[in-house]
């Protein structure tokens, strides 16, 4: 690229066509950041527990740190602090000190760069250009400088696209690279990453990740990420700190040493460690197991807002569905995968093709699911949603979980002993009347399968189930579907996790490939 | 092409900062309603008319939005002319409805209206791109940034809406509560879903809010804007053109002795 070239794909007359000093794009002045806490504390307003107290830590410019830490021990609340968004007197209380360069945290704005975990809120403006400048607008930087910026930023994060891109048709991996450029056009001395990668399929994971790496390379700047798969991170960083749930730091050193010396105790608060994989589970398969559903040909696609006509997003689709079998669909993104989940589950109509129950399944009613009835699927199909937030109807967990049994008649002392084993089943008992909403998102996920169990369904139907788990959550999930699958509930799930594969999947089906895949027992 | 990336065709009209076509809407919208006379509205569509060819919409686009105009002005009109103020020659009666040539004269005056009033109003905003209006208002109106874009962020909020009703719809159905219960149960399936909607929007701004703070949004430091909005020349004939419009519209209804002050 010329160094003095003009913005190549600006928009009209607005955006000027500056010449740039070539030094300014080669060399950016940055300088990295040093962070010092001193017996620092926040304890958020309304809240009785401290979210972080009497932390001590100091972080040389240009370190590269992996915080990690038991859900809770505040690694969410540290880093907001260092962004300056934690907010003043009214949001929380402050104890001792937290400094950037010497300056307080909450004056640093600026120095400091933040991207959060969830791609879909962290995109402001409609044009890829426009986001990118929407930081340097907002220090103030002139406008001769913002589009060479914009530019550079781009470039580093690998997002080759138009300026006038529009962010909406941007996938969740690239909308992650997309805040990673928008933090870094700010010129940020300080990068700070709030699991910037829970939400992304395996390819965006790297993508982001070494668009980080990139950067760091080139700015020098400091690094702190949180992330609890430690995998993703471990060969980038080159210090770990542990947070304490109880206060201040549990473990501080090199990544190599603090995950060999508290491995086993980072794996049980939930965090992944390379050396500590989960377990999976012993299967019992059921001997002669029968067809459930069968899809022949199946196209499947949903009616875009305001048509009449579904648009086809995969076609083609044949295979069955057993009992006691587990079948995982898995491809790359947008290749229609949870648009199939969704259409096996008898909640959108084929858009071709055939999708039949067999006659036992079905048990007199008609064979196409989505002709069933709402009550009519609770027996049959149970649908586990990507964002367990969709599926919540009640305003406390146990009355949730009743909305099922409820709906399908059952007696009282049957409603309240089904929904009680459950609760007890997913460690949900102390959360009886909290509203789902407020539950952390391993509690969320346990409860949206919770519902789904207590109508006892022959077919369950999950879309990204382990999505954003930590190490936990996922072996408990695993070892209850196995456990439903041995007793021959019949199983398919959309997924990215090949874990999750390797542990469950008896069939495996390529959607966008092919052709699908069987997994004997012994493959497992 | 969406709601915050509408595709626009390159055309004069498209050119012509934002600022301008809302004064311009705005001025010819308020000299309309100062009277209902069918005059004024006639003489305001005739002369917007003309301008339409320029603004880049293709035929089918043109009316495809406008659709809603052309069905509003005359049901509008029709509903005046059988129930609207009596007046003048009874034309027709049928049980309480009458028509006269007074009510008749209201009808044509109202449907003229609307089309006046909504034609240019569509067809500017459809030639108008959100980012770009807000930095007119920004930088041209001088409206606190703050409150600009913070509405033009959470415009986009608006197209995760209806993707997050459906999930929700369809969850309700997976859940045994899709159908059924008559009226209440009806009732219920979209107030439910509508509450659940309401606390994850809520969520899902605040932690755009985060976002927008931590890079720099929101501060009382001045700041600089990427885009330059400017008042041109051209900008200024398009509302000179308004200004005609609108005082030949009066002109020709006063002359006309049409001219019926609603205030007076």
């Amino acid at each position: 690229m010329p160094e003095t070239s003009p913005i190549p794909h600006g928009r009209d007359p607005r955006i000027p066509a500056v010449r740039v000093p070539s030094a300014l794009i080669r060399n950016p002045q940055i300088r990295a950041a040093h962070i010092r806490a001193s017996d620092w504390g926040w304890r958020h307003a309304g809240r009785h527990n401290q979210a972080v107290s009497g932390l001590d830590l100091q972080i040389e410019p240009g370190e590269r740190v992996l915080l990690l830490g038991a859900s809770g021990a505040g690694k969410s609340t540290l880093v907001h602090a260092l962004a300056g968004v934690l907010g003043d007197a009214e949001d929380g209380d402050e104890t001792g000190s937290l400094l950037i360069d010497g300056h307080r945290a909450a004056e640093a704005r600026g120095r400091v760069g933040l991207v959060l975990q969830d791609p879909d809120s962290q995109v402001v403006l409609a044009r890829v250009g426009d986001d990118v400048a929407f930081g340097c607008e907002n220090f103030a930087v002139p406008r001769a400088e913002i589009w060479p910026r914009v530019r550079q930023a781009l470039t580093e994060v690998g997002l080759d696209l138009p300026l006038d891109h529009p962010t909406s048709s941007l996938s969740g991996g690239q909308k992650q690279r997309l805040a990673l450029a928008g933090v870094l056009a700010m010129r940020p001395g300080l990068l700070l990453l709030d699991e910037p990668t829970a939400n992304l399929d395996p390819g965006g994971v790297i993508d982001v990740r070494d668009a980080v790496v990139r950067s760091l390379d080139h700015s020098g700047a400091t690094l702190v990420v949180i992330e609890h798969r430690v995998e993703v991170w471990q060969d980038v960083v080159d210090r770990v700190i542990v947070l304490d749930p109880t206060g201040g730091v549990l473990a501080d050193g090199p990544t190599r040493e603090i995950l060999s010396s508290q491995g086993e105790r980072l794996a049980q608060a939930g965090v992944w460690v390379p050396a500590r994989p989960p377990r999976f589970p012993t299967r019992h398969p059921i001997r002669h197991p029968e067809t459930l559903l069968r899809a022949e040909g199946l196209a499947v696609g949903r009616v875009p807002f305001g048509r009449r006509t579904a648009s086809v997003v995969a076609d083609g689709i044949t295979f069955d569905l057993r009992a006691g079998t587990a079948t995982v669909v898995t491809g790359p993104n947008g290749a229609g995968k949870s648009t199939l989940a969704l259409t096996l589950a008898g909640l959108l109509k084929p858009a071709g093709g055939a999708l039949r129950a067999s006659d036992d399944f079905s048990a007199g009613i008609p064979a196409e699911p989505h002709r069933w009835r709402s009550k009519q699927l609770l027996t049959r199909i149970g649908t586990v949603f990507q964002d367990p937030e969709h599926q919540f109807l009640a305003a406390t967990v146990r009355d949730d979980l009743l909305i099922g049994p409820r709906a399908l008649g059952l007696s009282v002392a049957e409603q309240s002993t089904r929904v009680g084993d459950l609760m007890h089943r997913l460690r949900l008992d102390h959360l009886a009347d909290a509203n789902p909403f407020t539950l952390s998102g391993g509690e969320k996920r346990r409860m949206s399968v919770a519902t789904v169990l207590a109508t006892r369904p022959r077919l369950l139907v999950l879309d990204e189930p382990t999505f954003g788990q930590d190490s936990r959550t996922w072996q408990e999930l695993v070892i209850l579907l196995a456990e439903q699958l041995d007793e021959g509930t019949a199983l398919v799930a959309v997924t990215h996790d090949a874990q999750f594969v390797s542990a469950l999947a008896d069939e495996e089906y390529r959607l966008g490939m092919p052709d699908s895949i069987r997994l004997g027992a012994d493959a497992r | 092409m969406s709601l915050l990336t509408p595709t626009i065709r390159p055309s004069v009209v498209a050119r012509l900062n934002p600022v301008s076509k809302l004064t311009v809407a705005l001025i010819v919208s308020c000299a309309l309603l100062l009277s209902i006379d069918w005059v004024s509205a006639g003489v305001a569509l005739l002369l917007e008319a003309a301008l339409l060819f320029w603004c880049g919409l293709g035929a089918r686009q043109f009316w495809l939005r406008t659709a809603p105009v052309w069905i509003a002005a005359p049901m509008a009109s029709v509903t005046t002319v059988l129930y609207g103020e009596d007046s003048g020659a009874l034309l027709w009666q049928f049980g309480f409805i009458s028509v006269t040539e007074g009510s008749a004269q209201l009808g044509l005056a109202i449907g003229l209206r609307v089309l006046a009033i909504g034609l240019p109003g569509i067809v500017l905003l459809a030639t108008t791109d959100p980012t770009d209006l807000a930095d007119g208002l920004a930088q041209i109106l001088r409206l606190p940034s703050r409150f600009v874009l913070g509405g033009l962020a959470g415009l986009r909020l608006v197209g995760m809406f209806i993707e997050d009703w459906h999930s929700l719809t369809l969850a309700r159905r997976a859940r045994g509560v899709g159908d059924g219960g008559g009226v209440r149960g009806a009732a219920r399936r979209f107030f439910g879903p509508a509450f659940s909607l309401l606390v994850i929007s809520v969520r899902r701004g605040s932690k755009l809010a985060t976002a927008m703070e931590a890079r720099g949004f929101g501060s009382d430091e001045p700041r600089t804007w990427a885009r330059l909005s400017r008042f041109r020349a051209a900008d200024a004939v398009l509302v000179t053109i308004g200004f005609v419009i609108a005082t030949t519209a009066i002109g020709v209804a006063v002359w006309a002795e049409t001219w019926s002050f609603i205030l007076a």
